[in-house]
């Protein structure tokens, strides 16, 4: 059975049944390649959910606002984020039921736009490997694997690590893949070189917030740089401010962040924030052995502590 | 006014010349993406583009802004000082119709009764705007919803339509027919080219497609504040900036001070009305403590508030916020669920 029957079937099921108040998932969007979160409460909408290439947003960001039972779709990155989100205790596993949707990964309309060049796409028609974009002087087959998100190319977690019904067969995960590869590269350029290679990304923010606000775990009542008393960072978009705000917020989700992409996707200034992120990412695994969002069971390793934790970034 | 031409070859010379009496803003590509930005060479104006990213606003309206410095180690007084208003004239060029005219919507808010903004005023007073006609709108623009077109010449003091290898110049006023002096590759414009133009008009206001009916949605909009409509139009919103910050019309911002021991200063930055910080009160009180206020917010100002005030909505039908929101929701959608509600 195809992918979106077998989500609306389900979606209809569980309303029909009274087992959630609600489904959040992906319907139309307004846009070639584009979709859009979607709010189904009754058994009648159901038909509105879909599923294909272009759900990108991670929908685990409109959990922890939630009392309601809620059903909600979810690829890998999405439920690895519930995950996170059940243990940070912002949503209880009891709460949610979890559609999940093992993933081949997500494609990036800038990437498509970009190798256009300016030509505009006025439709798009997905068909298994490939999507056929249309536009007033365009015509052309694309393989999706080529134009996937970052995020999705190294992803290793396509697969839904728990969930309360899967739709489709599982797909398969390349194990293999060096997904610090980049971070690496980075780390081996010089102080100077990495410094402006920061600053010139850093350089292009405007201070939109979309990068939080698109994460599930940002969910802090009060930002912290949202507080006026005290205000702990300047308002400008002088480097000084913008930099503080992504390194700050680099660190707040070190060994939660798993690697969705989500702050990445929602920049309209084109940042590479998972420069920052991967890193952390790569460190936690590195010195704690963990990876976020993987178990309902093992602690999160800044929620806890071990005598023989590596402490040598301890200035004495 | 009389129309005249210039070969399109002729453009990186006329840069040339204005930018040697001028500080000349024009699009320019970088990371990707189009921004206005100084020339200091013609050829570094880039022409061939739908939209920049971020609007011109920043321009007249910084993001940031500094608004004062004082320095009270110094022993001859506080040391205030001001930054020294701009004394060389200014010119963007390349601008699209819709960004040209929401420069007039700004000028009723920092340019009006009854306040009237020195930082705005003074760099909207010595600048000259030469936009660019849309031959191709963007399959997100709706400008001609609200009194705009491809071709508007509202806010503008010069309008280029490009019809090929040449561009027509249309003089929209004094400011603009000053500019034309200072070259001498204008000709008065042939027939053929008229023709031509004529055509390019009638092409590019047939292709757009998106048409919404704001004026009865402005006459909607008073009867349903208080309605449920709000909770579920707002849902998916994420409360970034991105549609507030890329609006060529929005124009809140905030005003705080920057003080390092003796020295210090006043800044003026964007704000949004999507942020729960926007309107959070001293007492700890937020009169829009959710999306819903917020979002509803954002359409009662630029579709009901705004045209009580000044008589015209606060939308250029740009579609800034319709490509870039990250979660797609798209302000086309939400009017026309308005008129349907």
């Amino acid at each position: 059975m195809n992918t979106v029957v077998a989500i609306r079937d389900i979606a209809k099921k569980l309303l029909d049944e009274k087992r959630v108040d609600f489904i959040i998932g992906f319907e139309k969007g307004s846009l070639p390649l584009r979709s859009t979160p979607c709010f189904v409460r009754s058994a009648s909408e159901a038909g509105r959910l879909t599923w294909n290439a272009t759900c990108e947003n991670n929908l685990a960001k409109y959990l922890p606002k939630i009392k309601e039972r809620v059903a909600i779709v979810a690829k890998g990155c999405d439920v690895r984020s519930i995950i996170g989100l059940i243990k940070e205790k912002q949503v209880t596993r009891e709460q949610v039921f979890i559609i999940g949707i093992p993933c081949k990964g997500m494609i990036d309309r800038r990437k498509i736009e970009a190798k256009l060049g300016g030509k505009e796409i006025l439709e798009a028609e997905e068909e298994d490997d490939t999507i056929i974009l249309k536009g007033p002087s365009l015509k052309e087959t694309i393989k999706k694997e080529e134009f996937l998100h970052d995020s999705c190319q190294t992803c290793t977690h396509r697969n839904p690590v728990i969930y309360d019904a899967l739709i489709g067969g599982k797909v398969t995960e390349d194990q293999a893949i060096d997904e610090y590869r980049e971070v690496k590269e980075f780390e081996a350029r010089s102080h100077d070189e990495r410094w402006q290679s920061f600053s010139d990304e850093i350089s292009k923010c405007i201070r939109c917030y979309a990068c939080r606000n698109a994460c599930p775990f940002c969910y802090c009542q009060e930002c912290f740089v949202d507080s006026s008393q005290p205000q702990w960072i300047g308002k400008t978009t002088n480097l000084s401010d913008t930099a503080i705000f992504h390194i700050v917020r680099a660190f707040h989700i070190a060994g939660r962040c798993v690697d969705c992409g989500a702050c990445d996707r929602a920049c309209p200034m084109g940042i590479d924030l998972r420069r920052l992120t991967k890193k952390m990412e790569m460190d936690v695994k590195d010195l704690f052995h963990y990876e976020a969002g993987i178990s309902l069971e093992d602690v999160p390793p800044l929620a806890t502590f071990n005598p023989d934790d590596p402490q040598e970034f301890i200035m004495v | 006014m009389k129309e005249s031409e210039i070969a399109k070859t002729e453009v990186v010379n006329l840069l040339n010349t204005l930018i040697k009496e001028y500080r000349v803003f024009a699009p320019v590509e970088q990371n990707g993406f189009i921004t206005f930005q100084e020339i200091h060479s013609g050829s570094e104006a880039f022409l061939d583009y739908i939209n920049s990213k971020k609007p011109p606003k920043e321009i007249f309206f910084p993001q940031s802004e500094r608004l004062f410095s004082y320095d009270l180690s110094r022993e001859e007084g506080w040391g205030v000082e001001e930054p020294a208003s701009e004394k060389k004239q200014r010119i963007i060029f390349g601008i699209r119709p819709c960004d040209a005219r929401s420069l007039v919507l700004l000028d009723n808010v920092f340019d009006g009764k009854p306040y009237k903004d020195p930082y705005y005023t003074d760099k909207r007073k010595n600048t000259t705007i030469i936009a660019l006609g849309c031959n191709h709108p963007g399959s997100t623009c709706f400008c001609t919803s609200l009194r705009g077109g491809p071709f508007s010449q509202e806010g503008s003091d010069l309008l280029l339509i490009d019809i090929g290898q040449k561009y027509i110049l249309q003089v929209v006023t004094e400011k603009g027919e000053k500019i034309t002096k200072k070259y001498n590759k204008f000709k008065e414009a042939e027939d053929h080219s008229l023709s031509l133009m004529q055509d390019t008009i009638k092409t590019a206001e047939a292709s757009m497609k998106s048409k919404i009916d704001v004026q009865k949605i402005t006459e909607k909009l008073g009867g349903i504040f208080d309605d449920p409509f709000w909770d579920l139009v707002s849902e998916k919103c994420l409360g970034c900036a991105v549609c507030t910050y890329l609006c060529p019309t929005c124009h809140c911002f905030d005003i705080t001070d920057e003080v390092i021991n003796q020295t210090g200063g006043r800044v003026r930055t964007w704000d949004s009305c999507a942020f729960p910080s926007f309107t959070l009160e001293a007492s700890g009180v937020n009169p829009r403590p959710g999306n819903k206020e917020r979002y509803r917010q954002r359409i009662m100002h630029k579709f009901d508030y705004f045209v009580a005030n000044h008589g015209m909505a606060a939308c250029v039908g740009c579609g800034r916020c319709i490509k870039e929101c990250p979660v797609n929701l798209d302000i086309r959608v939400v009017l026309n669920s308005i008129l349907n509600h």
